[in-house]
């Protein structure tokens, strides 16, 4: 019952953008990704959601083949993806952008329940639910694109940097949602980030991709300790 | 005074006819990013399609939701044979973008070959249902009448209809979701090539109903080359642009706007200016409101 990636390898065209990743996330943990602008974090993700196709490899999410699926359907068992940048729909009113995760939910009474769980945790967006998204700020509109997401009922979110653009506080305050995700719902997260410091802060584990290949994996707090580890992706 | 009123009942009722055709247009943009010149071959095989359960059932209420029916499959099928296919293929190079569009004039080309083939060259006929005779004003006839009447309702209810399905409606969200971002629609769990096929057929069956219509309203006569088509679609793309086309209010707005420009041209200037009235509008629109005349600004981009 996890996340497990065996040699995975994903070619653009003569691009070799993962080699042979592998690595294992257990259910319940948050699993921090970090590593160096084109190091294959965005393509890795892409990959295990369906938006790309793999080379060769291997990726399950308990009993699902996440390399035999399209997008659409693997959010039917449980695996969703928030791609990067705010993943809203700008031209939606924002309970329009959270009711299209759940547009293929047969039961709607726990959509509605789903939805108040998420307005509970996200209050700010129970306020501006007539709005259009395109007048949210950007904290707000990482918050409708993880409500988006939570609307799906995962059990595994694929979270691509979250922070990108975000002011420090309002970092912090979504990287501390992002933990209530998992301690709270017990969902399981693989968190995409260039910030890797608040990423490993409030993981579990940590990978550091290095140019399309994982240099070290381990704990979060051993990665933190460790001075290589500092010295090349903490920044100090 | 009784001219003007008939001029703007004329107008009313030729926009009302080309909005059904701007709102196909719009719809197979939203939908997949093509403006579908293939649309008045579409319609008028919907047409034929009409024609013939005319002659079999001689009855013309049974023939329109047929040819409506008939329209939303033949464009659901040249949607998951054709249209489907292209995107996949083409999705690189220099004319990809192109390459869906012209796409669609020569399967304008293919389809009015096959009526050709099936119908042959000569003119069919469908006769108004109802009475195309004005009614009376005192001493004045209108220009309307209970088959042009008909034919503002029967739009009036569709176009009422369609914006229901969009506004409030999950199928309605879908296809705005899919329009507006098939990726992040993909993710959310929405089947976007099932979304981008309904598109399509929403759009075959509008067109097969403005087909019907026309050719009700109009002459009465089919034929492969028919000219009526081919002015609907110059006239429903021209609306659908006007109005922005993404939009169907505003496709239905830029449609009532043309024809009732047309037919003050027609009225008061001559009919040999209409068609270059159609696109000297298209200008102006395109110089001074390029996203069309219900554009609004793009909300905050953070």
């Amino acid at each position: 019952m996890s996340l497990i990636i065996e040699n995975l390898t994903v070619e653009h065209g003569a691009i070799r953008a993962l080699n042979n990743v592998s690595f294992t996330v257990k259910k319940g943990q948050l699993a921090a990704l970090i590593g160096a602008n084109g190091a294959g974090k965005t393509t890795l993700l892409r990959t295990l959601s369906g938006l790309n196709k793999p080379t060769h490899g291997k990726a399950h999410w308990c009993e699902t083949n996440l390399l035999h699926g399209k997008p659409e359907m693997l959010v039917r068992h449980g695996v969703s993806h928030v791609s990067e940048g705010k993943s809203v729909i700008p031209e939606l009113t924002v309970e329009e952008n959270l009711e299209i995760g759940a547009l293929w939910r047969s039961n709607k009474k726990e959509m509605q329940e789903s939805k108040k769980t998420i307005l509970e945790l996200f209050p700010r967006l129970g306020e501006r639910l007539a709005q259009r998204a395109d007048t949210l700020s950007g904290g707000e509109r990482q918050m409708l694109a993880l409500g988006r997401s939570l609307m799906s009922k995962p059990e595994l979110l694929l979270l691509d940097e979250p922070s990108l653009g975000l002011a420090p506080l309002v970092i912090e305050q979504i990287f501390q949602s992002i933990k209530e995700l998992t301690k709270s719902m017990g969902i399981t997260i693989l968190l995409v980030e260039q910030n890797a410091m608040g990423a490993l802060k409030i993981a579990d584990v940590g990978i550091v991709l290095n140019l399309g290949t994982v240099a070290i994996s381990g704990e979060a707090q051993s990665l933190i300790a460790d001075p290589a580890v500092r010295a090349a992706y903490l920044g100090y | 005074m009784i001219q003007i009123l008939n001029t703007v009942l004329i107008g009313i009722t030729a926009g009302s006819i080309y909005s059904l055709m701007a709102i196909a247009m719009v719809l197979v943009w939203r939908s997949t990013r093509v403006v579908n010149f293939a649309q008045a071959g579409m319609a008028l095989l919907s047409t034929y399609f009409g024609y013939e359960v005319i002659q079999i059932s001689g009855s013309y209420w049974i023939a329109l939701p047929v040819a409506m029916i008939g329209g939303a499959v033949v464009a659901s099928i040249i949607e998951l044979v054709i249209m489907r296919l292209l995107l996949k293929h083409s999705s690189q190079g220099a004319i990809a973008s192109i390459t869906p569009i012209i796409a669609t004039l020569g399967l304008l080309g293919l389809i009015k070959s096959v009526i050709g083939y099936f119908w042959g060259n000569q003119d069919r006929t469908i006769v108004s249902p109802l009475s195309n005779v004005g009614f009376t004003f005192g001493t004045n006839t209108l220009a309307i009448s209970p088959m042009k009447l008909f034919i503002i309702i029967a739009i009036l209810v569709l176009v009422l209809s369609l914006t229901f399905i969009f506004q409030r409606t999950n199928l309605g969200l879908a296809l705005r979701a899919s329009a507006y971002s098939p990726e992040i629609s993909r993710l959310a769990g929405i089947k976007v090539d099932l979304v981008r096929t309904i598109g399509w057929a929403l759009a075959g069956a509008a067109g097969g109903v403005a087909g019907m219509l026309q050719t009700a309203n109009g002459t009465g006569t089919l034929s492969p080359d028919s000219l009526e088509f081919s002015l609907l679609l110059a006239f429903g793309f021209i609306a659908a642009v006007i109005g922005g086309l993404d939009s169907l209010i505003g496709a239905v707005l830029g449609a009532l706007v043309l024809g009732l420009v047309l037919a003050f041209v027609l009225t008061y200037v001559g009919g040999s200016l209409v068609f270059i009235t159609a696109f000297v509008l298209l200008l102006i629109i395109l110089l001074i409101r390029p996203g069309g005349i219900i554009s609004q600004k793009a909300g905050r981009r953070a």
